[in-house]
């Protein structure tokens, strides 16, 4: 099988963000990158499937600035067979990226199946692995919690709202988007770590693709930080006496209960 | 005025808060408001939403429309959307809207804002502002093609939605020719717990380790269910097994937008804070007087939750009661 996998390269949760001079963008100096962790379960689904289907190769693509190679190499470090890094500016919208990934997926041949996480926890938006299915004309699930592998097709359960479940059947190829609890990424060991360090990341302009950096659909501009929040009040005395001052301001104060 | 057309969200027929929320704003801003509603039988539904701000309701109806898909939608919207020329297009930031709208936007060739928390509408167009690094900064969204400009909202972000029963909406329907769809939703399996959706609800009351077992999460529960609110967790919690993954609130988790936020035993770390920051009223329970979750609380109490949280649902039922 042809398996692919699309990662993002993101700021660890832990990072206090800073704008750039102009609040154009976030001041990267300093952060430290992350894979997104959604697109950890889906390397992990990856190399899973590989398993199971001896003589299947796992190919993680990623893109971005020269940075993002770092990613790929996490995901090799862990097990997969080939990294191919799409030079998009740091800027690149959802929808430059997704085309560039689904025309960079094409010129690698053909796929079963490709992984993603269910969304990047940057900018949060849960649109590239749609687009991305789109561009390619792929079915496509996303917030997969639990996948099964069938000769040419997947079922999987789907999270909705409310703690609710859908059952979804589809055919392969495919794009299934992972949610947590799909599985438990494995860590690298130090020999993989060092491998991966020695294979060879095949890097793709966007020009190699056909594709235009123009074809940017948004962009983000007047970066913000969110106002300081006044620290409310704190309400003093014994339990009794505090529980009944609160149930008594979020009536008459705050009127939200 | 834009011509905005939005995409209603409803499960069995019964229509989400959040499609109240977009209509209501829309048409506050004076503009011409469109409702579109999928199912396989939805002319109850259509009905209702005249109510609250659509002047015009399109219905597609197909049996292949019973459940959600996004190929299914995709297949229906793209087509009906593009024969009606809209200024805008928007849908709720919920597992169906977050699912469908990036697939609709490559259709209709434009743009997509996703998980919007404002809209003010100008002219025939928006302006949108969203939250990124799970609100940790904010910034605009400039839409830079020509085409309709498409967005997702969080629910609960708009403001409470004004309902009049006076007002009804012309209600018609559009057909959809959907051809061969591949994926096939074959069971759907509800959740028991009969409490909304963390991401919805009005108000949530979250619990961290803290707590120190998932049996103890019952005094949170109970808070919950006296109040009709969901019930969220920390990462610790989770991570701990006392609470499923969809519980989680923060950045690796829901992010969420309640009118009300208890936080119970919560210490607040950054990635905690980042998902519930934009809640409208924040409390806090904790016996640490130092803990960061105390910064963004509106109301705090230094004290033990364990006897905290079980006289705060007496004295809220109280007030129930009067």
């Amino acid at each position: 099988m042809n398996i692919f996998v699309c990662l993002k390269q993101v700021p660890d949760t832990e990072t206090k963000i800073k704008l750039n001079g102009d609040n154009s963008g976030i001041d990267t100096a300093g952060i430290k990158w992350i894979v997104s962790p959604y697109d950890e379960l889906a390397v992990e689904e990856a190399l899973r499937l590989r398993e199971k289907n001896p003589g299947s190769t796992v190919t993680v693509m990623s893109a971005g600035p020269v940075r993002v190679v770092e990613a790929i190499r996490t995901a090799l470090a862990m097990g997969a067979d080939n990294g191919v890094h799409v030079e998009v500016p740091e800027t690149a919208d959802t929808f430059l990226t997704a085309k560039a990934l689904a025309a960079a997926i094409k010129k690698e041949g053909n796929l079963d199946i490709l992984f993603t996480g269910k969304e990047a926890i940057d900018d949060g938006a849960s649109q590239v692995s749609q687009l991305i299915a789109e561009h390619l004309g792929l079915p496509c699930v996303t917030v997969v919690l639990n996948a099964e592998y069938g000769a040419g097709s997947v079922k999987v359960k789907r999270e909705i709202e409310g703690g609710a479940f859908e059952s979804i059947e589809l055919p392969m190829p495919c794009l299934i988007a992972a949610q947590k609890g799909l599985n438990e990424p494995r860590y690298a060991s130090l020999p993989n770590i060092m491998k991966a360090k020695k294979k060879e990341v095949k890097s793709v302009k966007l020009a190699d693709l056909g594709v235009a950096e123009t074809e940017q659909k948004i962009r983000f501009k007047n970066f913000q930080l969110p106002p300081p929040k006044q620290a409310g009040k704190k309400i003093p005395g014994d339990p009794a006496t505090q529980a009944k001052e609160l149930a008594r301001l979020l009536h008459e104060e705050a009127k939200v209960v | 005025m834009a011509k905005v057309f939005i995409i209603a969200e409803h499960r069995d027929g019964k229509l989400k808060k959040s499609t109240f929320e977009l209509l209501s704003a829309s048409a506050a801003a004076g503009n011409e408001t469109h409702a579109v509603i999928l199912g396989d039988s939805v002319a109850e539904a259509a009905k209702e939403l005249g109510a609250y701000g659509a002047s015009k309701v399109h219905t597609i109806q197909d049996p292949a429309l019973k459940f959600y898909t996004s190929e299914s939608y995709v297949a229906a919207l793209a087509p009906f959307l593009k024969a009606q020329s809209p200024d805008v297009v928007l849908a709720a930031h919920s597992p169906t809207g977050r699912d469908f709208m990036p697939r609709l936007a490559v259709r209709l060739d434009t743009g997509l804002a996703s998980d919007c928390t404002s809209l003010t509408f100008a002219g025939n167009g928006i302006t949108v502002k969203r939250p990124v690094y799970a609100g940790k900064a904010m910034v605009e969204v400039e839409f830079l093609g020509a085409g309709p400009k498409m967005a997702t909202v969080r629910p609960n972000s708009l403001g409470a939605p004004k309902m009049d029963a006076a007002k009804t909406a012309e209600i018609v329907s559009a057909s959809a020719s959907l051809g061969n769809l591949k994926t096939k939703v074959t069971d759907i399996a509800k959740s028991n717990s009969g409490r909304p959706d963390v991401t919805e609800a009005p108000i949530v009351v979250s619990g961290g380790r803290s707590l120190k077992s998932a049996e103890n999460f019952k005094i949170i529960e109970e808070l919950a269910d006296s109040i009709g609110a969901a019930v969220g967790a920390s990462r610790a919690a989770v991570d701990a097994g006392y609470r499923p993954h969809r519980d989680q609130v923060g950045q690796t988790g829901k992010v969420v937008s309640p009118a009300l936020y208890i936080a119970c035993g919560i210490s607040g770390a950054i990635q905690h804070l980042a998902g519930m920051r934009s809640s409208k009223v924040i409390v806090a329970i904790n016996n640490d007087a130092e803990a960061p979750i105390f910064q963004v609380a509106d109301y705090g109490i230094v004290g033990d939750l364990f006897q905290v949280v079980p006289l705060l649902k007496q004295e809220l039922v109280k007030l129930k009661e009067h």
